[in-house]
């Protein structure tokens, strides 16, 4: 039984990390602008594709951070382009634009790519195989977790302990009187969504050293999950956005063990139905906000 | 004139209005030099103005911002499908399921005594139960997310058009949904066409006119009545709304099963043009096509969303298809235009819509409106005080 269930669950740890860096993305950006970004599914998509053309012509000690400075540069320009112009229309406006741009993205890389799945490289080390307590898996399975938590307690020191993470708190807590203090909020919330790309640009790696293929809208799905785990972990609580991703994604590989694939997805927003009918304001959330 | 001799006659030109269309569509339909590009986009376009139309009725009258249409147009596809294949060729379509299909089919029982008009009476009798399905789902769906605020709602609706989606291709509903595999051979618009000793008269683009039409007349009428004005006040404002003694929760129910209907209508009825149904064209993207459409047509006006899903449609079938092949103008290629950059190019045209023109094509009025008693008043009074 353990046996059978255990390839599962080391799958569902991996996936889950995966999942959480990107909902970190998702609860950042949603804590300072009330805005899901729905195109972040797509940032994290446009990482896959441009490692796989970066690895195509240069080595990797130079794909890898080109990939992760393009990623944090697209990040930073879709929220110039598209919700900077709308600060102060209404919130169904900006997810209006939010879904358009998710739209432009995925077309745009349809495009480039022609329609085709693009297969990723085989990063060395993480890549190989290995196997852990009898079963063979990837090393990434086993590196995901320990490399989410080694990134979000950065991130959690970055924002406890610096200006600009004082800056977030500060715009997260209260956007205009954190302007009338003096706080860029610009810059502030491209910092944000900065910070958001760089996990997604992560995110990706991890994520499509296991699952290769790579297609325009591949990332969608994992997009809409991500921010199911960081509503159910308590919308803008990067510890919760954490333990929502590795619930949703154990959850989810176990389903998928226990034989009913098909329903995977399905618990995912029946999960979230659940979350915001008992407790909407998540696991971890700080203050009341207005969900429901 | 009365209030009541004024709505006569108004119904009245709508009426003769409709009656002309179909006349034109009928010329166009039977007119052997017509480009058959223009007639796919009339088709899917009507198809497209009414489930446009049933998203703007709960997103832009109502205020709720669903993103399950895709979802429901799903279940009323599903349901027409199931209910009209011919009983004789459910074997061959059925094949990986033993007991697959429901064994008889709604028209063909019809049109047996009946003959062609009983087809009609089966086709719009499974049209209605199409929407009723969407229509029943979307009340148990509606039950636990209604009460969701605005991105929470489109959140909720939108994992639950993915549910669905799961849910149809789902062994266990194999013998039913056919799995993954296709729907076809059921009644199509093409079934309509009538043929009389050697001379066929097509109805092919005359039929979806004809079922969009009347939908979005009753959309209109309630739009028009009490009730939309219910969902208009809760729009602008729902603790007014409450206080006017507007019951919040029945009226967004209401709104949510009405639009899920008429989606689930258009949905049968885009099974119907496209001839056959799988699951996986209901993704996503359709939804938010339809809510581009909605936006560009202006949120809060019909007549606005269906000049945008004639646009949408006529873009991205026909006017814009040029971009997708290899232009050369003498021994130059132009750059660019190569497959996959229409749609590039329709989404940075969307995306300018959304960003500058926030307003769509016709904001919130209508074609054909009257001013508002009210604002002339008000222009009067402004000029009279300078």
């Amino acid at each position: 039984m353990a046996a059978k269930f255990l390839p599962y669950l080391l799958a569902g740890i991996s996936v889950g990390g995966q999942y959480a860096l990107i909902a970190i993305g998702y609860t950042m950006v949603y804590g300072i602008l009330r805005l899901i970004n729905f195109a972040h599914g797509d940032i994290f998509t446009v990482a896959g594709f441009l490692m796989v053309y970066a690895t195509a012509s240069l080595p990797l000690t130079v794909s890898i951070p080109l990939v992760i400075a393009a990623t944090v540069l697209l990040g930073i320009a879709v929220e110039k382009v598209a919700y900077k112009p709308l600060r102060t229309a209404p919130r169904m406006s900006v997810m209006i634009s939010a879904i358009g741009m998710s739209y432009l993205l995925q077309n745009l890389m349809w495009y480039v790519t022609g329609g085709l799945a693009k297969q990723y490289p085989a990063l060395p080390w993480i890549s190989d195989t290995v196997t852990v307590l009898g079963c063979q898996t990837k090393r990434v399975t086993v590196i995901t977790p320990f490399l989410v938590i080694v990134l979000v307690a950065a991130l959690v020191t970055l924002i406890q302990k610096t200006k600009i993470g004082m800056a977030m708190r500060a715009a997260s807590r209260d956007f205009e009187t954190a302007q009338l203090m003096g706080i860029k909020i610009n810059n502030v919330i491209s910092f944000t969504f900065a910070v958001g790309s760089f996990l997604a640009a992560i995110g990706s790696m991890m994520y499509f050293s296991n699952y290769t293929a790579v297609t325009p809208t591949v990332g969608a799905m994992p997009g809409l999950k991500a921010f199911v785990a960081a509503v159910f972990g308590g919308i803008g609580s990067i510890p919760g956005a954490v333990i929502g991703g590795f619930l949703i994604g154990i959850c989810e590989s176990l389903i998928k063990g226990a034989g009913a694939t098909t329903f995977s997805d399905a618990f995912t927003f029946a999960l979230l139905i659940v979350v915001l009918a008992v407790k909407p304001t998540g696991l971890f959330s700080e203050n009341l906000t207005e969900k429901v | 004139m009365t209030m009541k001799q004024e709505k006569k006659r108004i119904y009245l030109r709508a009426a003769l209005g409709l009656i002309a269309l179909l006349a034109v569509l009928l010329a166009l339909d039977n007119l052997s030099f017509v480009p058959s590009m223009l007639l796919t986009v009339l088709r899917k376009g009507a198809i497209y103005a009414l489930v446009a139309v049933s998203m703007n009725l709960l997103n832009g009258f109502t205020g709720l911002f669903s993103l399950g249409q895709a979802g429901f147009m799903l279940l009323g596809a599903y349901t027409y499908a199931i209910l009209t294949i011919p009983a004789a060729s459910q074997k061959s379509i059925y094949q990986r399921y033993a007991n697959g299909g429901i064994g008889f089919s709604i028209p063909e029982l019809l049109s047996k005594p009946l003959g062609g008009f009983g087809l009609l009476l089966g086709v719009i009798f499974c049209l209605i139960l199409a929407g009723c399905i969407a229509a029943l789902f979307a009340f148990l769906i509606g039950l636990p997310v209604l009460k969701l605020k605005s991105d929470y709602l489109a959140i909720a609706t939108l994992g639950f058009a993915e549910i669905i989606r799961a849910a149809v291709v789902y062994e266990g509903f194999g013998p039913l949904t056919n799995g993954s595999n296709l729907l076809y051979g059921f009644t199509s618009f093409s079934n309509f066409n009538i043929t009389l000793g050697g001379f066929t008269l097509h109805l092919e683009t005359v039929m979806p006119f004809l079922f969009s039409g009347i939908c979005i007349a009753i959309i209109l009428l309630l739009i028009n009545s009490t009730y939309g004005r219910a969902f208009k006040a809760i729009r602008d404002d729902e603790i007014a709304a409450e206080a006017m003694g507007i019951n919040l929760a029945s009226h967004k129910r209401m709104s949510f099963i009405i639009s899920s209907f008429f989606a689930g209508i258009s949905g049968a009825m885009l099974a119907m043009y496209q001839a056959s149904v799988q699951a996986t064209t209901f993704k996503s993207s359709m939804t938010y096509e339809i809510l581009l459409i909605v936006v560009i047509g202006g949120i809060g006006s019909v007549s606005g969303s269906i000049i945008a899903s004639f646009l949408f449609i006529a873009s991205s079938e026909w006017l814009l298809r040029f971009l997708d092949n290899e232009t050369w103008i003498g021994g130059f290629r132009v750059p660019l235009l190569r497959s996959g950059f229409r749609m590039v190019v329709f989404s940075v045209i969307i995306m300018a819509v959304v960003l500058f023109f926030r307003k769509g094509i016709m904001g919130d009025r209508e074609l054909f409106q009257k001013k508002p008693a009210s604002a002339a008043k008000a222009a009067k009074k402004e000029v009279r005080s300078k």
